[in-house]
């Protein structure tokens, strides 16, 4: 057991301080355990959000010493031994009190995204896909929705974009639908215009981020912008679908609505 | 107080919950029509739900054809030492592949089979591979797939809003006293009915496998609105648990490591399960390491010991760390390194592995993991009708962990998923056949709303007062102490007086801060809920005078054949004090009866209609 001292940012929307706290902390624990532990002995109302306190639901997101991590899976002996911890809310946010903050604009992006439309069952009655066409798929959908690649997300970072990009989150929700072999809906128009691929500028900070360890640039963002790019700037790709006569969507369905 | 000033919505029914259970509930209620509310503690798809790693149970057949719903419904049974309500484990055994399969029609992408169907994995007490699941994430696709479908069927979800009371006119349900965690506001919800799919109350001991928000509050609201509970003294401690570091202590590490050959070692490097194999199941299981070894490869080889039910593993743990066969910190080891290659473990294990390599800087792939039991979940709850999950209050629903009647006295791994969807479909269905035989719609007066937000604020208004924290470790230690895995009579008594004690003190608790976002307030709520919770438990275990499933009495050894004929029932009396009362079971249904009690080979031979 050691003697640690921490500095949490306390307050609401209205404005708050860094406040300092010496507390002990036991071999083997986590961040958020000595949050707990602050809370119960010293400050009863800090406000923290938690909940599986094991990796996989993605509450208690949070910026610690200056990163966005989840504080149950960060070690406290991944600190210096005199080392003094700074625990603050996620900054892409407005906050809500103490270490909460209002993460509602996350779920509005989530429900503007069409839902999954399933191709209809085969003969047998049964979907058929194969692991290795969802391997991909899973590897989105591991996703806990600690909205950590948001946070760090330069274009959702500045309020200024946040209209014009969904973020790194709903982009590989976008993936996941894309690339589901049984998904039946063609997404590229709004991928393009109204989610805004194109903002992202590959700084990849999402995927570092990630808890999950999701390679959300590489594997989910750019092969999207790479579908808007055939669709949109590929002549070859436009020639050849001339001659064979097939066409494709390229407006949305809000502005084939408006026509 | 002007009742008027409150904010008021009105719906059909309000959804207490947001993991599976309420999710699927609150989809089928949408889908009948109904004006859907959900409420949840917690924002969305961050419920308990994902915590569910494994899978869930349905006979699909994809890996063996020759499952099939009797086979699961008499495993169920089986495991639930046939104290389970019979039309409940035959619903859920027939209804499971359907709502698996829609599952899919809504997304969700489960591990296939070579021939690209959703495969399926062995798990303790299942006869067949059954376990439709996504590595060992099997929740968190089942609460992504639920939520992403819902929040495109109409549904009103209230995020981060805790119900505080059950509101009655004339005993129907006629609506719910919130409020919300954010702001502290309080919210009136007027609806004729409520579905309580609020989970269990894990958070009353203090190794558990479930987070904060398993305070018991569904049957704790339920029984103060006069709803009947029902199965309590049934929790299932989860025989393996993390048991280092001791922040981390009760975080579940799934069957799934057994389903998938990991295996159970004592520190003499002994595979200990073989020495306790219950006559039950001895017919069943492998009973050399040999044999054990075959399996799952060779059809003729019976499943090894480790696959046993929860029940029985969490007991033999606790046996040998009792007899000074454990690890160094008190658990016993999970060995899947020495069985599977690295990059397998890895592939259907992946948070097993993250998991420990992060909080325990163990790896798996080489290094057996340290476990031991875990409060996981209560096979007991609120007492419902089998077919419409009706409580005896009228307009008041359960489904879900908090609801009673499935799995009897131990519940089988993969059958708490299966359950959260089939059983929540069928409270919608049951929601919307009593809405539509509603007479005059009830409606909540004013004294019992206010008396609901005085109750609350009293917490926050008082000059001083307990802790609620330290209340609820005091809590804990009352249950961890006299009502463990193993019980005894004068123990159970004790923890009774001592919630007593510990109940008359909670009438002083006390929060300091304002009502916004205020988690010392929020404890305050629940450590009420638990203390109900935590009472009808340990009531329900004292006069339960018999050890079946999960609940071992050291006075009385083994089943006895006198208390297979009820189940005990706890519910408020007139005086306002808990009573408990032995139910008489009614006869089961012959053609039930018969596949329940078959031998495997009369079931699987085609003897039994």
């Amino acid at each position: 057991m050691s003697t640690r001292t921490f500095k949490i940012w306390r307050g609401d929307s209205r404005g708050g301080e860094f406040n300092q706290y010496d507390t002990d902390v036991d071999e083997g624990m986590v961040v958020l355990d000595v949050l707990h532990r602050i809370q119960a002995l010293q400050v009863n109302d800090l406000a923290i959000r938690w909940n599986c306190k094991a990796g996989k639901c993605g509450s208690c997101s949070m910026e610690i010493n200056g990163q966005p991590r989840l504080a149950c899976m960060t070690r406290m002996n991944s600190f210096g031994p005199e080392e003094v911890i700074t625990v603050q809310p996620l900054k892409a946010f407005p906050i809500i009190k103490d270490l909460t903050c209002d993460v509602s604009w996350n779920y509005e992006q989530n429900k503007r995204i069409a839902p999954f439309k399933p191709k209809p069952r085969g003969r047998d009655g049964e979907h058929r896909m194969y692991q290795q066409d969802v391997d991909r798929v899973q590897e989105f959908r591991k996703c806990i929705e600690c909205f950590l690649c948001q946070d760090v997300c330069h274009v959702v970072r500045d309020r200024d974009h946040r209209d014009a990009f969904v973020g790194p989150r709903f982009m590989i929700r976008l993936a996941s639908l894309e690339m589901h072999p049984l998904d039946d809906d063609d997404r590229v128009p709004e991928i393009k215009k109204e989610y805004g691929s194109g903002m992202c500028n590959i700084t990849k900070c999402c995927t570092e981020t990630c808890p999950e360890h999701i390679n959300i640039t590489d594997n989910g963002i750019i092969p999207l912008k790479e579908r808007v790019v055939d669709r949109y700037y590929d002549p070859l790709a436009r020639l050849a679908r001339l001659f064979a006569g097939r066409k494709v969507r390229t407006k949305t369905r809000t502005e084939e609505q408006s026509r | 107080m002007n009742v008027s000033e409150i904010q008021t919505f009105e719906h059909d029914v309000l959804v207490i919950g947001a993991g599976g259970a309420g999710l699927r509930a609150a989809i089928e209620c949408s889908a009948r029509g109904l004006n859907t509310g959900v409420i949840s503690k917690s924002l969305l798809g961050k419920a308990h739900t994902v915590m569910a790693e494994g899978g869930m149970a349905a006979s699909l057949g994809n890996v063996d054809r020759r499952d099939n719903w009797k086979i699961h419904f008499r495993d169920t049974m089986r495991g639930g030492k046939f104290l389970n309500q019979w039309r409940m484990a035959e619903l859920h055994a027939k209804q499971a592949p359907e709502r698996v399969r829609e599952l899919e029609e809504w997304g969700a992408v489960f591990d296939r089979t070579p021939d690209g169907l959703i495969s399926q994995r062995n798990f303790g007490g299942h006869r067949y591979p059954r376990l439709a699941h996504v590595g060992d994430r099997t929740g968190l696709e089942l609460i992504r797939t639920l939520q992403d479908h819902g929040v495109h069927q109409g549904i009103h979800f209230h995020m981060e809003c805790t119900a505080l009371r059950l509101l009655v006119d004339g005993g129907r349900i006629a609506g719910v006293a919130g409020y919300w965690r954010d702001t502290g506001r309080f919210v009136l919800f007027r609806t004729s009915t409520v579905i309580m799919a609020t989970g269990g109350g894990g958070k009353a001991w203090n190794v558990t496998s479930n987070s904060w928000e398993y305070t018991g509050d569904g049957a704790a609201l339920a029984y103060e609105a006069g709803a009947e509970l029902m199965d309590l003294e049934f929790t299932q401690f989860h025989p393996t648990g993390m048991v280092w570091p001791p922040s981390v202590r009760g975080t579940l590490v799934t069957e799934g490591v057994r389903g998938d050959g990991g295996i159970l070692l004592n520190n003499k490097g002994e595979r200990f399960m073989f020495n306790y194999i219950p006559k039950r199941f001895a017919p069943e299981t492998a009973d050399t390491i040999i044999e054990a070894d075959k399996w799952p490869d060779d059809p003729s080889a019976r499943r090894p010991p480790e696959l046993l039910t929860r029940d029985v593993v969490a007991r033999a743990i606790r046996a040998e760390v009792q007899a000074g066969r454990g690890s160094p910190h008190g658990g016993v080891f999970l060995d899947i390194a020495s069985r599977r290659p690295a990059d397998s473990i890895k592939r259907k294990l992946p948070s097993m592995y993250h998991q420990f390599k992060e909080l325990a800087e163990v790896d798996i792939t080489t290094t057996p993991m340290e476990v031991g039991p875990t409060l996981h979940y209560f096979m007991g709850g609120i007492r419902v009708d089998a077919d419409t999950q009706q409580t005896n209050v009228p307009g008041l629903f359960a489904c879900g962990e908090c609801a009673a009647g499935l799995h009897g006295a131990n519940r089988l791994g993969g059958n708490s998923l299966s359950d959260l969807i089939v059983f929540g479909r069928l409270a919608g269905v049951g929601v919307a056949a009593y809405l539509s035989e509603l007479g005059t719609t009830p409606r909540a007066d004013d004294a019992q709303i206010i008396s609901a937000y005085r109750e609350a604020t009293d917490i926050l208004n008082r000059e001083t007062g307990e802790n609620p924290y330290l209340m609820h470790e005091a809590l804990q230690d009352v249950m961890s102490t006299n009502v463990g895995i193993v019980r005894t009579g004068p123990e159970l008594q004790t923890a009774v007086e001592q919630l007593k004690e510990l109940k008359v003190r909670a009438q002083n608790l006390k929060a300091p801060g304002t009502s916004q976002y205020n988690p010392g307030w929020h404890e305050a709520l629940s450590v009420k809920s638990l203390l109900i919770v935590g009472e009808a438990v340990a009531r329900a275990a004292y006069i339960r005078e018999e050890s079946r499933g999960a609940h071992t009495r050291l006075d009385f050894e083994g089943e006895r054949e006198e208390c297979a004929r009820f189940n005990v029932v706890t519910k408020k009396g007139p005086d306002g004090e808990m009573q408990v009362d032995k139910v008489e079971r009614p006869d089961p249904p012959k053609k039930l009866a018969a596949i329940g009690y078959a031998t495997l080979e009369e079931l699987e031979g085609g003897q039994v209609e």
